[in-house]
């Protein structure tokens, strides 16, 4: 049996390996089958993360902490985590090969998946003009019109990266006033190939076979208007991934894996969570990593509680 | 480059993907594509499991255009499986293995 296994290869499942690999734990991290690395993958610079001033390209910062993981001892599966048994002192975990393991605590970081709108047209039209990926699939999109949707950071990033292929680049926001941050808002704004569409939600996704216009409402007025666009890319947010294990553990009341106070700990003993899976408002990489520090610095002393209770039965000591 | 999954460009297209024998999956994708890279190994494994079945090879959207724009491809990876020069599967995004396979069983034999 093992000491602990972490399920994610984000900034969080990394750096939870990192720690846990030098306190000899001996780590399995199970990182998937084809999403490794995490969202960062699908990032291009990187300008906030501490220790790189010139900036870094995200998959270049993500082989950089596996790297980190490994370099400690940690072992990495690159396989899909299918079924996870949390409720036992002894933790099983399968995955999409059939392989099983168990291990005396669990660290799940498995983060976040991009929200979708919900509107009509958009599950058709999935590659075929409606992306999630806008480092991917920007280049298809030159000299073209196109949408953003959505008010935050992501949004912002994806709008300017865009306008390095398109003509024009139309960003659709719910509200009158954006959520990204500062700089991000001021990049975007100070954009000649940037439009915003205020006030505005999709309705719907229209083409055949290919997105050729959206449908905006007003959402103080209700009023629809067609834009005609040739590409929409939705950054509206991320919703935690807790189908594994959401009939086993506490959630939140807006989906999170539900931890004690400022620890990793779960409503279940040797489980732990970490990293955007437990985190509405921050989602950072550098809170992500410290939030895998914190994982494993609890199951270091879990571990320890764990082995001295057994030590104790071993020797007739009760009320330890 | 990789031993069972060949590369077929602009010139090649027609030759070895719409006039093959057996069906062609071709992975449409770019250096610059964080999930094309990722989906590459498994492509791979399994145009290694199922050779004779099915060719798989890849087409750099960024060096054949033509080709690329030809099927009008807008997200990528996209993986479209051709059989007597005709698209008859179509699947986009990096996934695992055994959903790729379940996508592809009719053509895996």
């Amino acid at each position: 049996m093992r000491n602990v296994i972490i399920v994610g290869s984000g900034p969080a499942g990394y750096t939870a390996a990192i720690y846990a690999a030098r306190a000899n734990l001996e780590p399995l991290l199970i990182a998937s089958s084809v999403t490794a690395g995490g969202e960062l993958m699908n990032t291009t610079e990187v300008e906030n993360f501490p220790g790189f001033p010139e900036g870094i390209q995200g998959p270049e910062l993500m082989q950089k902490m596996l790297e980190q993981a490994e370099k400690f001892g940690t072992e990495v599966l690159y396989d899909d985590v299918t079924e996870l048994e949390l409720t036992g002192e002894v933790k099983k975990v399968r995955t999409g090969n059939g392989q099983e393991f168990e291990a005396k605590a669990v660290i799940l970081a498995t983060g976040s998946a991009y929200r979708k709108l919900g509107v009509e047209g958009e599950e058709r039209l999935s590659g075929f003009g409606v992306s999630w990926c806008a480092t991917c699939d920007g280049f298809f999109f030159r000299e073209k019109e196109i949408a953003v949707i959505g008010g935050g950071d992501s949004a912002m990033e994806e709008a300017l990266f865009l306008t390095k292929f398109a003509s024009k680049v139309t960003i659709v926001h719910r509200r009158d006033s954006l959520r990204a941050s500062k700089i991000m808002q001021d990049r975007a704004l100070a954009n000649e190939k940037i439009e915003f569409a205020w006030n505005s939600e999709v309705a719907a996704i229209h083409g055949d076979p290919q997105v050729s216009k959206i449908t905006l409402r007003d959402t103080i007025t209700g009023q629809e208007r067609d834009l005609a666009v040739e590409g929409v890319f939705v950054a509206i947010g991320f919703d935690p991934r807790v189908d594994l294990v959401k009939d086993q553990l506490a959630l939140t009341p807006t989906g999170e894996i539900a931890v004690e106070g400022r620890s990793s700990r779960t409503s279940l003993p040797g489980v732990f969570a970490a990293g955007d899976v437990i985190d509405p408002t921050y989602r950072q990489a550098v809170t992500a990593a410290a939030s895998g520090t914190v994982a494993a610095i609890d199951v270091e002393h879990y571990l320890a509680s764990v082995n001295d209770t057994a030590a104790a039965h071993q020797f007739g000591v009760s009320n330890v | 480059m990789s031993e069972f999954v060949s590369a077929v460009t602009d010139a090649t297209f027609n030759e070895e993907v719409l006039q093959s024998d057996i069906p062609v999956l071709v992975d449409f994708w770019a250096t610059w594509c964080g999930p094309c890279v990722q989906v590459a190994p498994v492509l791979e494994a399994i145009a290694e499991e199922h050779q004779g079945k099915i060719k798989i090879v890849k087409l750099n959207v960024d060096e054949n255009m033509d080709t690329a724009m030809a099927y009008k491809i807008t997200s990528i990876p996209a993986l479209k499986v051709f059989q007597n020069g005709e698209v008859v599967h179509a699947s986009v995004g990096a996934k695992p293995k055994q959903i790729l396979e379940q996508e592809l069983a009719a053509f895996l034999g």
